[in-house]
């Protein structure tokens, strides 16, 4: 490698510092990244400009592969599969009978996770995760980020359960087969649909966005509602309840589907949450007037710092980055 | 928020901003225009991480308000600079410095332009990789598993993962910013 041409510069090579860069990337994604270890990175840093180039290089790099979840969706991941004729057994299933799902999942290696059990195969993401299930019948589920449906299809029927998390539908009209969405024991009958579940801690929403569809809560159906467009259902134990929404929050609603979050004058509280449901990493306010705060904008899912850069930039408030954690406080 | 920027010292994290929004981009044109004007390809690498330095080192005074003239002027002047003083390189290593041709570099790419390739050159630097690093990178940047637990699944030790992921994350770079591969592969 060294040859006449290199001897007056720099001791270390480019390909070494960016392997010194990139091992201290990798270092500080460790869970147990300290204090200490953030002062030797500075450190190794603050020695020479070839290591801050280096490092906020591939640090870049790395941030942007994020992206890359974003193609664990869609029949672009499929063609990859096939191109390179990867884990064909993930496509075996295509032949099973009935989900004869061309299940579009992950890149190769972990594809969303599914078994085969009692009461239809499960399908689940990761956090961070987000699939495609194409259906035999023309129907679609895209599971949003830590979710799982079990999916029964048959001759005679077509049952999902939402086990967990959230569940865009896309359902072809079948009326010889209503299509029958279970989640907490509640029951969604679509008439031709699109809508979206979503279980939550106080209860279960169904938001409608095409077609109509029937919610019946509690395994009795002792109470009901026919949802068109734009409705949003709120089912509890005992409770239903059902609010109209704007377009404008219906799409808010299924941004996820594209990879981001849309606030408007959403707390940081709120925020949080949310996008706690997208990462491992998680965000955490360490005050209440912060968890006030109101803001607007739109944000990826999976990327936190163009959300912490404007809590920071805009909001004047204090970004800590603790490793498994970001503390963000006045 | 570049040029707004200029005229004091910079802060690190300030100093980080502009150089992965302004400068990073321009990768592809700098090796282009390295490649071009320095016969050995083995020194690119290196060439390039010496303009990286040289355009730090002057941007921690002041950030410029035109980016792209400022690191082509740094990496022009390195060249000379290189030929000049060692004598040993044949003079024919670097072609004629008069016609060191900045003119005819592509230009600078727009940056929804940029966006919209990213995810392709994610996926090019995703497919040439190893396949076994290939699913390192995978889980951990995509299924978000710790080193450790990376290790236990697929049952190989905790350095090798970490050497898998750092030699990942050099080749995701220089794909994407450095159109890597566009460069080698001669098609």
């Amino acid at each position: 490698m060294s040859d006449a041409s290199s001897t007056a510069h720099a001791p270390l090579r480019a390909k070494d510092v960016n392997a010194q860069a990139a091992a201290w990337l990798e270092r500080r994604e460790a869970p147990d990244w300290s204090a200490s270890d953030l002062g030797e990175l500075e450190a190794w840093l603050a020695a020479s400009e070839a290591n801050c180039a280096a490092f906020w290089r591939v640090e870049a790099a790395w941030q942007q592969a994020q992206r890359l979840a974003a193609l664990r969706r869609g029949a672009r991941v499929g063609a990859y599969l096939a191109r390179h004729n990867l884990r064909p057994n993930l496509f075996r299933m295509a032949a099973a009978a009935f989900v004869a799902a061309a299940l579009v999942t992950g890149w190769q290696l972990l594809p969303m996770h599914k078994s085969k059990a009692e009461g239809g195969e499960l399908y689940s993401t990761p956090v961070g995760g987000r699939e495609v299930l194409a259906l035999a019948d023309g129907s679609q589920i895209e599971l949003n980020t830590n979710s799982a449906v079990r999916v029964d299809i048959g001759a005679g029927r077509r049952q999902v359960r939402l086990v967990r998390g959230e569940a865009f539908f896309q359902i072809k009209h079948d009326a010889a087969r209503p299509f029958v969405v279970m989640a907490r024991g509640h029951r969604i009958t679509d008439l031709g649909t699109k809508f979206l579940v979503r279980e939550r801690a106080d209860g279960l929403e169904v938001a409608l966005m095409e077609g109509r569809a029937q919610v019946d809560i509690g395994s009795a159906g002792s109470k009901s509602a026919m949802l068109l467009p734009g409705d949003v259902a709120v089912a509890k134990a005992n409770a239903l309840m059902v609010v109209r929404e704007t377009p404008r929050e219906l799409k808010s609603r299924q941004a996820w589907r594209q990879g981001v979050l849309i606030f408007d004058h959403t707390t940081l509280a709120e925020a949080v949450s949310e996008f706690n449901r997208y990462n491992r990493v998680k965000l955490v306010i360490a005050d209440a007037a912060t968890a006030k705060r109101r803001f607007g904008g739109t944000f990826p899912t999976n990327d936190l710092d163009d959300f912490t850069g404007l809590a920071q930039a805009v909001l004047g408030l204090r970004v800590e980055n603790r490793g498994q954690e970001i503390v963000i406080s006045r | 928020m570049g040029p707004s920027l200029s005229g004091a010292a910079q802060t690190a994290s300030a100093l980080r901003d502009w150089f992965v929004r302004e400068v990073l981009p321009l990768e592809g044109m700098l090796l282009h225009f390295l490649h071009r004007n320095w016969r050995n390809p083995s020194d690119i690498e290196d060439l390039r991480q010496d303009v990286y330095t040289l355009v730090l080192r002057a941007a921690k005074e002041e950030v410029p308000e035109k980016t792209k003239p400022f690191v082509m002027a740094i990496a022009r002047n390195l060249i000379i600079d290189r030929v000049r003083r060692e004598q040993i390189v044949p003079i024919d290593a670097a072609t004629d410095l008069d016609t060191i041709d900045m003119a005819a570099d592509a230009p600078g790419p727009e940056r929804s332009a940029v966006a919209r390739d990213t995810l392709r050159k994610l996926q090019l630097a995703l497919d040439q990789l190893p396949p076994r690093c290939r699913e390192v990178v995978v889980l951990r940047r995509i299924e978000g598993l710790s080193r450790h637990e990376i290790a236990t699944r697929l049952g190989i030790s905790e350095k090798t993962v970490a050497d898998h992921i750092t030699r990942g994350m050099c080749a995701i770079a220089d794909e994407l910013f450095g159109d890597a591969s566009d460069g080698r592969r001669k098609e």
